[in-house]
């Protein structure tokens, strides 16, 4: 075997087809799409060399502040939203509803598994003012206020959305973390309950140190997800009013596909992937250190 | 033996590394901007987009009644693909040389993009040769030219005009007349208003019908070439005269004539708002005569709707009978798959649609009607006749735009009309995506 692993020639004919079918699949695409910063132009009319002027545009154009500022805002409210709401529930299910959580897991797990453009279409219905009264303005209309246009500016919109992907996603994170809290020994919460520790106290001092590995997993898978949110945003507002609700991707995918400028889509996807990385990067920093000092 | 061993592997690596750069090189063509070549086509293949139900309807029919020879020869095969995503569908396919024989084309700007590259028919040299240019009504091909630089780029399978529909019964009861100017229309929606009438309905969502009201207010002020002088640079959207239109219409909506919540109505709930004597006007195309007519949708009944131009601006140096005008969707053929047997389909339809789409669709079409075909009710011959008689044609708000600038006003309008945009961040807004392309 030692022989087998130390010739060269067999580690190339070993790895090669892996390498070759990774690198057709995934390196040549992201070198191509690099390749194509430096462009402008489309399928139609073809691609002419365009220098650096796509990254200087990246610079100075308001609509792609707007949607960075956008992306990060919206990856922060729904990571905090998921993971916290995710945390309360796991804590739930282990704590106090034990064995008989079984049900209200897969009742809170089932919007998971429900098409996102569904999901749209039901949380458009349930914020809606017209052509009829939707529930929530209904309620509104019912203890004496007025009826709000949710989907007519986007500060609304941007916390109907907020809600929906919370609503959607807290159930498979209540399921991660969940995994993570049975993972704690129970001698040790028995332990620390003899010594005194209750409720918050053993759920601050022990549970939470404890489940910080999976709470920082759920945290990175999170943040990736939120930064490169676009179906629900398609499904739910369509990146409106104007552009008040869209995101990097999709501007990404307007720029390219509808405008048909690929090159500058190009740049915008190169952003998007930094941003990713530096964000993935902070969170494995933060995520080492705490877990040493745990 | 151990030589004889290298060479065999280094035959094999090399074979190895051929294969690799081949697939490296099929991959890269694959991935090529794709120029297209011309091919026999084995259907009369016509990719349609969803909404638009008139045209393949239509064209079924001619396909099992008079051009069954045609479809025998070559077989009509429809299909269809979201408005929305219509344009990308057809950049990918362009690039991919992959484009049926009959499209629907997006915005006028990606036509003339695909006409420039050589992927579109010249539609008036084919039409001329196979002998039946004649088959087109001249308003139509006038409109057309006006839209793409002067060129025939689409076929004129709709030729509609538009203007405000109204509730006869609701402005007989209220003791109102159909309004001249534009001062009147406002002064009427604001009785039909404090009278707890909705004014008009309008989809927010689609944005184009709000947008086609600050199009027409620049045409009756400023006149008829007020939007090519935004296209050839001559003038800016956020130029006083024009940041006015918006805010005229920014006006309508902040004293809540289009109703509660308009940037969540679509086009259907809108027309079903009119139809079903909710709102009092509805401005849009004579394609609305098709819904008009059918008594499943049309509630108040077609002889309680009536029709009247856009009002004129007093002062202004455009004229009411400058109708704006349009040939809806435009749908065009590929250069590449234009062969004789797809003349033969071609030079059918001319002949043939204008009768078959009035008849059967109730919709007006730029091909002559060839067989006399009886109008469905009163405002149907009042719109045929304003369409004859018209001398004049105006287009759209968008139609010169880029497809960015297009996009970015229709999305925006329902923002200016509910107030979370003031009419100079709008036109802002718009002139600065038309400048970014």
């Amino acid at each position: 075997m030692h022989r087998v692993l130390g010739d060269r020639r067999a580690i190339a004919i070993l790895l090669g087809p892996a390498l070759l079918v990774y690198s057709l699949i995934m390196l040549v695409p992201m070198v191509w799409s690099l390749g194509y910063s430096f462009t402008k132009g489309n399928t139609i009319d073809g691609f002419t060399g365009n220098g650096l002027a796509n990254f200087s545009r990246l610079f100075s154009d308001p609509a792609v502040h707007d949607a960075l500022w956008f992306t990060l805002k919206y990856a922060v409210a729904v990571t905090v939203g998921q993971v916290v709401a995710g945390y309360l529930l796991a804590l739930l299910y282990v704590f106090f509803l034990k064995r008989a959580s079984a049900l209200v897991r897969t009742l809170v797990f089932f919007p998971v598994v429900l098409p996102t453009v569904a999901v749209g279409l039901l949380f458009q219905r349930f914020f809606q003012v017209a052509p009829q009264t939707g529930p929530v303005n209904s309620l509104l209309n019912a203890v004496g206020l007025d009826s709000i246009d949710f989907f007519g500016g986007a500060g609304h919109a941007f916390w109907v959305l907020i809600i929906m992907d919370i609503w959607r996603s807290m159930g498979f994170y209540a399921v991660l973390l969940f995994a993570g809290l049975v993972d704690i020994p129970d001698e040790v919460l028995e332990s620390a309950r003899l010594d005194g520790a209750s409720g918050l106290r053993l759920i601050r001092h022990i549970v939470l140190p404890l489940s910080l590995p999976v709470l920082m997993s759920s945290l990175i898978f999170s943040v990736n997800g939120t930064l490169k949110v676009f179906d629900s945003i398609v499904a739910l507002t369509n990146g409106g009013p104007g552009n008040g609700t869209t995101p990097l991707t999709l501007y990404m995918f307007q720029t390219s596909f509808t405008y048909g400028d690929y090159g500058y889509g190009s740049t915008i996807a190169l952003l998007l992937t930094v941003v990713c990385l530096l964000v993935t990067l902070v969170v494995f920093r933060v995520s080492r250190r705490d877990l040493t000092e745990s | 033996m151990n030589t004889v061993s290298s060479a065999a592997r280094r035959a094999r690596l090399t074979g190895l590394t051929a294969s690799a750069a081949a697939v490296a090189l099929l991959a890269t063509a694959c991935g090529g901007t794709g120029g297209g070549s011309a091919s026999a086509p084995k259907n009369f293949s016509y990719l349609s987009v969803t909404e638009n139900t008139t045209v393949r309807a239509a064209l079924t029919t001619l396909s099992k009644g008079a051009c069954a020879d045609q479809n025998k020869a070559l077989p009509l095969k429809v299909e269809t693909v979201a408005q929305a995503n219509n344009d990308q569908k057809l950049q990918l396919l362009a690039g991919q040389g992959a484009l049926p024989v009959q499209f629907t084309m997006g915005s006028p700007a990606l036509t003339q993009q695909l006409a420039k590259a050589g992927k579109v028919a010249d539609l008036e040299a084919k039409l001329k040769s196979l002998g039946v240019y004649d088959q087109l009504e001249p308003a139509a091909v006038s409109t057309i030219k006006a839209l793409y630089g002067g060129k025939l780029e689409v076929l004129p399978y709709e030729y509609n005009i538009e203007g405000v529909f109204y509730n006869k019964k609701i402005f007989q009861e209220n003791g109102l007349k159909v309004p001249g100017t534009w001062n009147e229309l406002v002064a009427s929606a604001a009785r039909l208003d404090a009278k707890g009438i909705q004014p008009f309905s309008a989809s927010g969502q689609q944005g184009w019908p709000l947008t086609r009201l600050i199009g027409n207010y620049l045409y009756r002020d400023i006149g008829p070439d007020a939007l090519q002088k935004v296209a050839d640079g001559k003038a800016k959207l956020t130029d006083p005269e024009y940041v006015k239109a918006a805010q005229e219409v920014a006006d309508l909506g902040k004293k809540g004539y289009f109703g509660k919540g308009v940037g969540s109505i679509d086009y259907d709930t809108s027309m079903n708002q009119f139809l079903t004597g909710k709102a009092a006007m509805l401005y849009m195309g004579s394609w609305a005569l098709a819904n008009i007519a059918d008594p499943e949708q049309d509630k108040i009944g077609a002889a309680n709707v009536g029709f009247m131009p856009f009002p004129a601006v007093s002062g202004g140096k455009g004229s009411i009978d400058q109708y704006p005008s349009n040939v809806g969707i435009g749908i065009t053929l590929g250069a590449g798959s234009f062969d004789g047997k797809t003349g033969d389909w071609v030079s059918c339809i001319a002949k043939n649609y204008g009768s078959t789409a009035l008849k059967d669709q109730g919709t007006i079409s730029g091909f002559k009607v060839n067989t006399p075909v009886q109008d469905a009710n009163k405002v149907t011959s009042q719109v045929r006749t304003t369409i004859t008689s018209a001398k004049q044609n105006v287009l759209w708000f968008e139609a010169l735009f880029t497809t960015k600038a297009q996009t970015v006003s229709t999305t925006n309008a329902a923002s200016l009309v509910s107030g979370n945009m003031s009419a100079t961040q709008f036109m802002q807004t718009v002139q600065d995506a038309l400048a970014s392309q």
